[in-house]
Order: structure tokens, then sequence, then C-alpha cells
């Protein structure tokens, strides 16, 4: 499966990858063979059932937002630079990144962009806004059997008014990303993809 | 509450009564038996009856009124105790939050200690039921047998390698240098206690190192350990098992010997992985051949449970004949069984097997806690300070140093390392058990200070149980807490959150990080291709899409009424599109702090714990919760189904919905209540049938859709009930592409999520119809040809998950 794997992806094309999303060749690779084993149709491209084939993923609360956010907006299917592309956001950030500020266009891994990943899982209709009607749903998809719709509506409410600084009963990117400015976003959005 | 508790005591009364009454009943008729038995014979050689003695002047006549208690006494005592021991479980539970602070080996020993303090008040003993054999024969494999059959296998197996590592390594650990340290001790003359030799100690040792960490797990559960953690204190607790049964005959021989030399002990250790690696081999055989033999029950499907046990049994016997390791013998062949035997099987013997074999531990243990009770104060006891002062400091000391050193030697080699709560987790809660008391009870008399060994063991059980026990969770909560600062006016933060970390876990589970892939799929292939094919019966589809469906139908609502989700139909109204309109006019609320939190509260109990938090299959008095994943998955489909409904889309007002968002499991604007009142309207009575037919062409066909995905539409001949219109419906159009590619996605998702993770990929191994399938979803009934419609290996497998409760797949793949 290795060699397989290795064959089909060609070196330049790993290196695009390289320099778009920052993961090492190493890492690329064993990604490139997850994407080969999900992909049962061995077309190269991976459809919505391929992913809900995880079984994990599928009793995940928010499994098929997580899904929908490897599609384009009115895609079915992504390729393998879509995957990782979209993976790139969950590279963790390190530390000789953080430097480089403006440098170059900013990287898929910054905070700014984890934090829009996590802004469009709630935001459905792109309108960069989370209205109180997503938040619920969102909520309520999180959510045990055992909350009763006021109260979860009252929690919606407060959510709003936390993080709503202009008051249009919504919360817009930039009054997401003030709200959450205290938490430590880098490490809750990033996984240790092994080497 | 009152009167069940004032019930129960009553209840619990009279039982003890009657098991004192009969015992001296017994006691009374056994003299006069004695001393009548001996006339009778020379005079009467033909009569032998004992307690009733017939006098030789009378005339015989027929007694209007007989009791024989002595032909009854084994069987009703031991129903008394298990009815007892029962009791004192239902007991426990009446009152919830007992079984939080207090774990129930606690709650049982208690009791026993109760009743043992009643008989000793009335000077009776304690039936002399527990030996050798009825430990090692009957009591042990019913424990064994639950470990295995509950394991879960794929995480066990991503890190069978740290488990097995503190089992093995750990206990040996602890064995010797508990041993060592001890006779150390013995060594000096003040402590009494010199004529305990090596041999001995380490056999004392080797009892008091198994470890029966669930009590701690409990614990764990709540506060948010790691899944590898979690799988690697489960894993040793029943890994240490089988290596101190090894270690228990190991020693048992040896301190039978005179002398030992170096060289037995390199025979000991070879014998060890002989013992170890034989148990495997032979659990794996045994495995086998169980599951061969279940694809063959299909039509005795009333006596299939009665192969599981009785293949772990055999392959527990007959390690114990060869004396190898039964317990891994035991253990393989359950893990090994379970795999193939769930899909040979039908619903009901898997259920039936799963409480059966839960049911049966539970008795076990609950008898040898209830046993270590009575006997506590009942046998008569050798106390000796320093031997069991040193022998508490020395197990607890060699654990927590054990678990230190070893941790940081496997540390570097996992992907996630054991951190400082970890440890602790697996150093404190290393509480023994019921295997520990049961081991040295039932040493052989020919050791001499055994009534030491058993003092001393029962004392470090009582404090690791008591202390340890119950003070555990007051210690990993302050830790907890420590760490954590509640920001108290942030409700956003605990929201967000979460939702991140729900994120985060899916997409590691996309990734498939924790998976070893060459082997795992070499081990796929191989199953695939060569074991499935043997072992798995193959089950062409006999009954029709419909019924299927029905069945699927029905599933699931069992299982909606079955849980605590049976009151989601009268779930409180949900606000409805119409509140949202009103949003806008709805005055702004102002929210206390004492709301504040209260919500939070409100969040952080209700919030679904993401995937690594939970452990539910680790619970070992329970059968696995599954009620989480079946809501989750009980909402997808729901909301499925509502979304096949040609009604529901036009009942919504002008509402477009993006393609996009038309693959959410809630879509925008729909609510839970529509979505269930369509289910409910579909679950009158048996109307399934009815209902599918009498849909408009439309909707029909696109109900039907979902059930090609299922694959188990490959017979296409013998669909009795084809009353599937098969031409597509006319008005078609670039807005039920949606529904098509939905339907396709998530009812598909929904079957081939029932079998276990280690099959998934297998799943579309062999298929590629699904991918023409998928290409068309707009006109379902022109697919391919009958060609690409074949039944195949899939179906039987289609069929049968179908009927699985997603629970049994999220069992074994560790879901909640």
């Amino acid at each position: 499966m290795g060699s397989r794997a290795s064959t089909l992806l060609r070196d330049e094309e790993i290196e695009e990858i390289k320099k778009e999303t920052g993961f090492s060749h190493s890492q690329i690779t064993r990604l490139y063979s997850r994407f080969t084993s999900l992909d049962k149709g061995e077309n190269g491209t991976l459809s919505r059932e391929d992913f809900q084939r995880i079984p994990e993923l599928a009793i995940n609360p928010l499994g098929d937002r997580i899904i929908n956010a490897f599609f384009p907006e009115g895609e079915d299917q992504v390729n393998f630079r879509g995957f990782m592309r979209t993976l790139a956001h969950f590279r963790p950030i390190e530390d000789n990144e953080k430097s480089k500020n403006a440098a170059v266009s900013e990287p898929l891994n910054s905070r700014t962009n984890k934090l829009m990943f996590a802004f469009r899982l709630y935001d459905l209709d792109r309108d960069d806004k989370i209205s109180r009607d997503e938040l619920l749903q969102v909520l309520r998809m999180m959510v045990g059997v055992n909350i009763s719709d006021d109260q979860l509506g009252s929690i919606a409410d407060r959510t709003i008014q936390e993080a709503d600084t202009n008051g249009d009963n919504s919360i817009s990117f930039n009054e997401f990303i003030k709200v959450l400015e205290k938490v430590d976003v880098e490490q809750k959005m990033s996984i240790r993809f092994l080497h | 509450m009152g009167t069940e508790r004032g019930g129960f005591s009553v209840l619990l009364l009279i039982v003890l009564c009657c098991c004192f009454g009969g015992k001296c009943e017994l006691q009374d008729s056994k003299p006069s038996a004695q001393t009548e038995v001996p006339t009778g014979v020379e005079l009467f050689p033909n009569e032998l009856d004992e307690a009733q003695a017939f006098p030789d002047e009378e005339k015989a006549h027929l007694p209007v009124f007989t009791m024989d208690y002595a032909r009854i006494q084994v069987p009703f005592e031991f129903t008394l105790w298990v009815l007892l021991a029962s009791f004192a479980k239902i007991g426990f539970h009446i009152y919830h939050k007992i079984t939080i602070w207090i774990p129930e080996s606690c709650l049982l020993i208690s009791v026993g200690l109760v009743v043992g303090a009643i008989m000793h008040a009335v000077k009776e003993e304690p039936p002399a039921v527990l030996n050798s054999d009825v430990f090692f024969l009957f009591m042990l494999p019913l424990i064994v047998l639950d470990n295995g059959y509950f394991m879960p296998t794929r995480p066990f197996f991503e890190n069978i390698g740290t488990v097995l590592w503190y089992a093995v390594v750990g206990t040996l650990w602890n064995s010797i240098g508990i041993g060592m340290s001890l006779f150390a001790i013995c060594q000096f003359e003040v402590f009494g206690v010199q004529d305990i030799n090596l041999q001995e100690n380490l056999l004392f040792a080797s009892i008091i190192s198994t470890v029966d960490p669930v009590a701690a797990l409990n614990v764990f559960e709540d506060i948010g350990v790691n899944e590898q953690t979690y799988i690697v204190i489960f894993g040793e607790g029943l890994f240490n098992d089988a290596v101190t049964v090894v270690l228990y005959n190991m020693f048992t021989y040896l301190a039978a010997l005179p002398v030992v030399e170096p060289t037995d002990v390199f025979v000991g250790t070879a014998r060890f992985f002989l013992v170890a690696l034989g148990g495997v081999l032979f659990g794996l055989l045994f495995g086998f051949v169980a599951a061969f033999t279940t694809r063959f029950t299909h039509n005795v499907r009333q006596i299939e449970p009665l192969f599981v046990f009785m293949y772990s049994y055999l392959a527990y016997l007959v390690a114990e004949c060869f004396a190898i390791s039964s317990v891994m013998a035991l253990l393989t062949c359950a893990i090994t069984m379970k795999y193939y035997v769930e899909e040979n099987v039908s619903q009901r013997s898997c259920t039936t097997i799963r409480h059966v074999v839960k049911m049966l531990a539970t008795i076990s243990e609950t008898l040898i806690f209830f046993f270590l009770g009575v006997v506590t104060i009942t046998t008569e006891h050798e106390w000796n300070w320093a031997y069991i002062l040193f022998t508490l400091l020395f197990a607890f000391l060699w654990r927590g140093i054990g678990i230190l050193v070893l941790t940081q030697i496997i540390n570097p080699f996992r992907t996630i390392s054991l951190n400082f709560k970890d440890q602790f987790g697996l150093a404190y809660g290393g509480l023994r058990g019921a295997i520990c008391f049961a081991l040295v009870f039932t040493l052989p008399d020919n050791i001499n200070r055994k009534n030491l060994f058993v003092t001393a063991s029962v004392a470090v059980i009582i404090f690791t149980v008591f202390i340890q026990g119950i003070s555990i969770r007051p210690i990993v909560e302050y830790m907890n807490i420590r760490k954590t600062n509640k920001d108290v006016n942030n409700i956003n933060v605990e929201v967000h959150t979460r939702m991140m970390e729900h994120v985060l876990s899916g997409i590691e589970d996309l990734c498939g990080q924790w998976s070893h892939y060459y082997w795992k799929d070499k081990f796929k292939k191989f199953n695939d291709h060569v074991l499935r094919r043997i072992l798995i019966r193959d089950n062409r589809a006999e009954s029709s899409i419909v019924a299927l469906y029905k069945k699927l139908e029905l599933q699931v609502a069992i299982g909606l009424l079955d849980g605590p989700m049976g009151d989601l139909s009268a779930a409180p109204s949900i606000v409805s599109l119409h509140d949202e309109r009103k949003e806008a006019t709805r005055p702004k609320k102002k929210f206390l702090a004492a709301d504040v939190r209260k919500m939070q509260d409100i969040l952080s109990k209700n919030m679904y714990k993401i995937r690594q938090k939970t452990m539910n299959y680790t619970n070992k008095y329970n059968l696995p919760d599954d009620s989480r994943t079946r809501e989750i998955l009980i909402r997808r489909h729901a909301s499925i189904r509502h979304s096949l409904r040609a009604e529901s889309f036009r009942e919504l007002p002008s509402q477009n919905i993006p393609k996009s968002q038309r693959y959410y499991s809630l879509q925008p604007g729909r609510d839970l209540e529509t979505a269930f009142a369509l289910r409910r309207r579909s679950h009158g009575g048996s109307g399934d049938v009815e209902h599918l037919s009498n849909l408009t062409p439309r909707s029909s066909s696109r109900s039907h859709v979902p059930m090609r995905r299922l694959n188990t539409i490959k017979e296409t001949g013998n669909t009795a009930t084809s009353s599937q219109p098969h031409s597509p419906p006319p008005g078609v159009d670039a807005l039920d592409r949606g529904p098509g590619s939905l339907e396709g996605s998530s009812p598909q998702g929904r079957k081939v999520l029932v079998p276990a993770p280690k099959r998934r990929l297998l799943d579309q191994v062999d298929s590629g119809e699904e991918d023409p399938a998928d290409s068309e979803p707009v006109q379902p009934p022109h697919l391919p040809p009958p060609g690409g419609w074949a039944p195949e290996n899939q179906d039987p497998r289609a069929n049968e998950t179908l009927l699985r409760d997603p629970s049994q797949w999220s069992r074994a793949s560790g879901r909640p």
C-alpha cells in the first residue's frame, strides 16, 4: 500500500502541497495513503459517502458539518489537494512560523484561519454572521435530549448577548474572534500529525 | 422510596431467617439421623430414610407432612446466597448517589461483613463452598469471559503493546519486588515471621499484585481521561489476571519444592512464555471453531447462545487440562469469537449472550466479595502487625514506583504519552479485587502460614477497596479542578470550545491517526478473503426490500422506545419556524449571574462529551451504554426519512435550501419535532408496508432509493412487493438531486456504520456497484442492469448488520 501510494503521487505534486499547506513529505505521503484507503471508487476523489463510511465520524455530533467543510461550495467531490487544504487548518502552529507574520500570505493553519474554519461550521449560509437559529442548530446537535428547548433558547440568547457588540443579534466573525481571544485555539484546533 | 426501602429490608430479614432457620434445622436433624440409622440398618436393611426413620414398633403410616432439608441443602443455600447478594445490589441502586461515591465492591463487602457478623453472633459457619476447584472451574471463567467479551477490540489492539507491557512486566515487577521486600522483612526475628521462606513470600506477593481497577475507571469517566489511558487501565486489569494465575500456579509448585535452584528460575521463565502463548493459540483455535459452528445454526436459533458459552468453557477447561494459561485461552477465544459470531447469530441471540455473560459474571464476582465479607468475621485470623503493615506499604510503594518506571520506559514508544494524571490514576486506582481474595483463600493447606496470608490479603483488599476506592474520586476531582479555571461569565467559551473539540476529534478520526496501517490492512485483506468467507454464513437475502426496511424502522423504533429516548416523542415543543420570525421583536432578556451559572451547569452536564472523554464500556456492572450514539443516529435517520417525503419539500415555505445545506442532519429551519412527527406517523402499527405503497409515486420512489443504497435491493428477482414504480417521477429536477445524494449517502452511511470499524473498509472492497449508483441518483429505477445488482457477499452482511443494534457496533468500536 505504501509503495503504491507514492508512485501515484508525483513529486511535483507533493512539493506543491508542501508549499501550500506546510506539511512535511512523510506526512503528505501518509495522508495520501489514508486518502486512497478512503477512496473506494479509486477515482482520485472522495465523495460524501466515502466520508460517511467512517463510523466514528457518523456518531460525531457535528459529523455532517465536518464532512461538508471539505467540499467547496456546490461540489460533491474533493480531490487530494482539497483534502489536504482542509486538513492544513489543523496543523499545529510551529514556533518558527509565528515569526514570519506578514511575509507570506497567511498560512492555512494560522489562528485566524482556524477560527474561520470553526466559524464556517456554524455559518451555513455564508453570510458571515452566526444567527440565533444557526447557533441553536449547533447547540441542539451537541446536546442530549434532556435540555428543553426553552433552556436551549436561553443559552443561545445568552451566547449571542455575550458576543454581540454591534447589536445585530448575531455574531460576526470579528465578534467571534474577540470572544475567543483568551482561548488557546492553536492547541484546541491542532492535531499532532505523525511524522 | 421509603416503602421501597422498608419492603426491601423486610425481604432481606426474611431471607436471612430462612437461611439460618434452615441451618438450625439441619443441625438438629443430623444427630437424630445419625443415631437412628444404625439401628434402622440392623433391623430394616431396606429402609434407609435418614431423617425420618420409621420406628419399628408402630404401624407404618403415610406421613402427612414431611421435610427433607438435607436433600436440597446445597442448592438451596447457594440460591439463597445469590439472592441475598442480589438484594444487596438492588438496595444500593435505590439511592443513586451512593454508587457514585462508593464503589460497588465496597458495598458488597460491607453487606458481607454485616451478614458475617450476624452469623458469628449466632455461632454459625459460612458454607464451605469456596474451595479451589469451585473457584477455578466455575467462578473465574465467568469473570474472565465477561472481561473478554466486552473488551473493545479496536482501541485494545492499538494499545496492545502498552497493555501487555504494564500487565506482564508490571505484575512481575510488583510480585518480585513485594516478595523480595517481604522476605527481607521476614529475616528480622523481632517480627516473628521467620518461617516464611522465599517461595511462599513470592507466592503471596504474586497474589497481592493483582489489581482490579474497574472502580477507578468509573471515576475517570467523569473527569475525563484520555481514551488511550483508559484502555491501558482496562487492559492491564484484564491481563494481569492471566499473569497472576500463571505466576500463582508456578509459585505454588515451587513452594512445594524444598529447594529452589537457579535452573528452576530459567525453566520458570520459559514456562511462563510457553504457557501464555499456548493459551493464546488454544483460544484462537476454539474461537474459530465456534465461529464456524455458528455459521450453521440458523435453524436452531434458540441454542445459539449456548455455543458461545460452551466453546469458551471448553477452551478454558482444555487449557486447564494441559496446565496452559486458561485465562489467556478464554480471553482470546472470547475476543475472536465475538467478532464472527455476532454476525452469524440472530439479533436476539446476540442480546441474550450479552445479557447472560454479564449476569453470570456479576453473580460470580458478587459472591466472591460477599464471601469475603463473611469470611472476614468468621474465620480464625492470624494477625501479625508487622507483616500486614509492611505488606500494605510495599504493595502501595512498589505499584507506584513500578508505574513511574514503566511509564518512563514506554512513553517514547507511544503516540500519546501518559501524563502525570494518568499515571496517578493507574497507580492509585490499583484496587485489589475478588480474584486476589479467591486465590489466597484457595491456597493449598500445606502452606504453613496460610491464615496469616489470608488475613493479610483481606486487610489489603479492605484497605484498598474502602480507603483508596472512596478517596480516589475526591482526589482526582481536586486535581482536575485545580487545572481548569472557570470563567464565570463566558458561555461562549464553553460552547465554542466544546464545538472545537468535537471537530478535532472528528478530524482525527478522519485521518485515522492512531492506526498502524500496514498490519491493519494486511489483516483486513486476510480477514476479508479468507476468514470471513469461511466463518460467516453466506445468507442470500430472502426477505423483500420492504420487509427489510421495515425491520430497520422497527429496530430504530424499538431503540427509541426502549431507552430514555422514549420520551422524545413527547418532547416539549421545539422552537418552530414561526418563532424565528418573532425573534426580532423579542425583548432582550437580562441574564443574571446566577442564570449564567445555571446555564453553564446545564451545558456541562448535557453536552455530549467528545469521544476521547467518555468510556461507557468499562463499567463492569452494566451493559455498555449507547444511548448517546442512538440519539445521534436516530436524529440523523429521522431527518433523512423526513427529507425523503415529498410533502416535506412542499411544506416548507419558499425556503430555498442551498444544495450544500441539504446534507445536514438537522437542516436549517427544520426542527426535531416535525422530523419525529413524521416518524410517528409512519410507525402507526404495522403501517409501514401500506404506508410505503400509499405514497405518491414521487415520494415512494424517493423513499425506495435509500433501500437501494442499502444494498438490499440486490435481489431484484424476488421482490414480490415491487409496487415501486419504475418510471422516474416526472418533476425530478435539480432540487431533487440533493435528497438523492442525501439518501444515497446517509442511509448507506448508516448501513456501513453498523459493522465494526474493522470491517468498515471491507464493505466496499468488493463493491464497485456503489459508484454507478452514485452517479445517477436522479433516476434510481433505471439503474444499471441486474448484473450490477447481483447479490454478492456484501448482502448478507448488509441484511444482518442492518438488524444489529447500532449499539453493538458502537460498543465494538468503543464509542459511547
